[in-house]
């Protein structure tokens, strides 16, 4: 119940900023249409509806790390954290109301991105259902990071790291735009060693039906979302108490 | 039984004492206001009072219950309007009440009629669909203080309620305030003398984390030798002997 009236005033915080659901749910609509519109017009197969639409929801999710990263630290600066503490709350309380409100956030951008996808020519298939089911743990990454970066920096601090640094990661090392092979050496083996690509590479091989293909880069996202997630529930705890 | 009941209370961040072997008591249903310059240790004392920040040593009672050893329970007792305005600035007044209901655990028929009550005791029925966030300060104030009363806690700390409003909103907090006295015990921090000579009851001088005075308005004046409550306070302030 407590959980609940947190949650809900968290989601309610994100959903009514217009920025927000403007970057959210716009630019990933927009990016959707205009690299659909680019492929319409090149003779070489760069930004196939069923190639990009997985990437382009993994990349929406780095834009749930912003929310979720600035509403924390916004609240941290702010009294009204201060406030709560004082009420009858537990730690659990306040982490799981910053974490749960977010997922359906998510879970509905990354339906926004399909249904715009259908519309696109992407072939109606079960499969969907299955790269939406995937997004899931893909989604608990991203929250993971913003939990804990909403709990080390500042408001501003993460425009700067969320709304730059990791968006630009989320692009570039995450083959949604072009093909890491086609880089190689260094950088193929960096992006490798973080957790995007393989987020992306999870919902291709659900989209295209390759079950067994999943599971490796399910784990790669589920290590680096468990650690994340512990690294970030501990800084979140050492915040609160010193706060 | 006390209110507060204060043990040589002290904090100590690294090497700076912000509140030194503080010891005194609060009754109930009185109105208490804790004076000082910036940096006194008003602030802190609250936040060791409320459980936010623990004491480097000594101990604090809020109705018996202790802030060390029993912090869950002294928070059921309490609520706090820290200095800075507490609201959630994407929500409606309405939403911001609900919200402190809620994580009160208040069932629906409870949650509504404690709406209704602070609507009607804090005048907000006009402002319950507008966002926190794009009221004045004043009716933020007031919104906060309400929040803070949701609880219905016996013990309600105001860190500087009335810090930057105008003449007119001040003066209807000061009112809203002076209709807690006797139900609720309030300690209250200002830099305002005429506020607090105006409400308190008993009120408590601060300076470098120690308390240097105690006692009625009409006391400290005594003490201070001084017709004016603000003539008293700079006296004991700047360390002149009374």
């Amino acid at each position: 119940m407590k959980i609940l009236t947190l949650s809900r005033r968290n989601a309610r915080e994100i959903l009514r900023d217009p920025l927000n659901l403007a970057f959210g749910l716009g630019f990933p609509v927009i990016l959707l249409l205009l690299l659909s519109a680019i492929q319409a017009n090149i003779p070489v197969a760069l930004f196939e509806i069923q190639h990009l639409t997985p990437g382009i929801t993994v990349f929406g999710l780095s834009f749930i790390t912003l929310f979720s990263a600035t509403l924390i630290s916004k609240d941290r600066s702010s009294s009204l954290l201060s406030r709560l503490y004082t009420a009858p709350l537990t730690a659990s309380d306040f982490i799981l109301s910053y974490i749960l409100p977010v997922l359906p956030i998510a879970v509905g951008q990354t339906v926004v991105c399909y249904a715009l996808a259908l519309i696109l020519k992407l072939p109606l298939s079960v499969n969907i259902l299955w790269a939406i089911l995937c997004i899931l743990p893909v989604s608990l990454l991203f929250i993971a990071l913003g939990l804990l970066c909403g709990s080390l920096l500042t408001d501003k601090q993460v425009g700067g790291v969320c709304g730059a640094l990791l968006t630009n990661l989320t692009a570039w090392l995450s083959g949604v735009w072009f093909d890491l092979e086609l880089v190689g050496g260094v950088f193929q083996s960096i992006a490798y060693a973080l957790p995007f690509i393989h987020a992306v590479e999870l919902e291709r091989a659900a989209l295209s039906g390759n079950f067994d293909g999943l599971l490796p880069h399910l784990l790669w996202v589920l290590g680096y979302a468990a650690v994340i997630m512990v690294a970030a529930v501990f800084v979140f705890l050492r915040q609160m108490k010193r706060q | 039984m006390d209110a507060i009941r204060i043990e040589n209370l002290s904090k100590a961040y690294g090497k700076v004492w912000a509140v030194e072997s503080l010891s005194l008591t609060v009754r109930q249903g009185e109105l208490f206001s804790l004076l000082g310059l910036n940096g006194a240790g008003k602030t802190t004392t609250i936040k060791m009072l409320s459980c936010l920040t623990s004491p480097t040593s000594g101990d604090a009672f809020l109705l018996g219950k202790s802030i060390v050893r029993e912090a869950q329970a002294v928070k059921s007792v309490i609520a706090v309007s820290p200095q800075e305005t507490a609201v959630a600035p994407g929500l409606s007044v309405m939403e911001n009440l609900e919200l402190m209901c809620g994580v009160h655990g208040f069932p629906k028929e409870k949650k509504s009629a404690k709406i209704q009550e602070l609507t009607e005791l804090l005048d907000l029925s006009e402002i319950l669909k507008k966002k926190a966030g794009k009221l004045s300060g004043g009716w933020q104030r007031r919104l906060s203080i309400a929040m803070a009363l949701v609880s219905e806690p016996k013990i309600l700390f105001l860190d500087e309620p009335t810090l930057g409003l105008d003449v007119v909103a001040r003066s209807e907090l000061w009112d809203l305030i002076r209709s807690l006295k006797g139900h609720v015990t309030v300690i209250l921090t200002t830099h305002y003398m005429e506020e607090a000579e105006s409400l308190s009851d008993r009120v408590g001088i601060m300076k470098n984390g120690k308390l240097l005075a105690l006692g009625s308005v009409e006391e400290i004046k005594r003490q201070a030798e001084c017709e004016k409550f603000e003539e008293a306070f700079i006296r004991i302030v700047k360390g002149v002997s009374v």
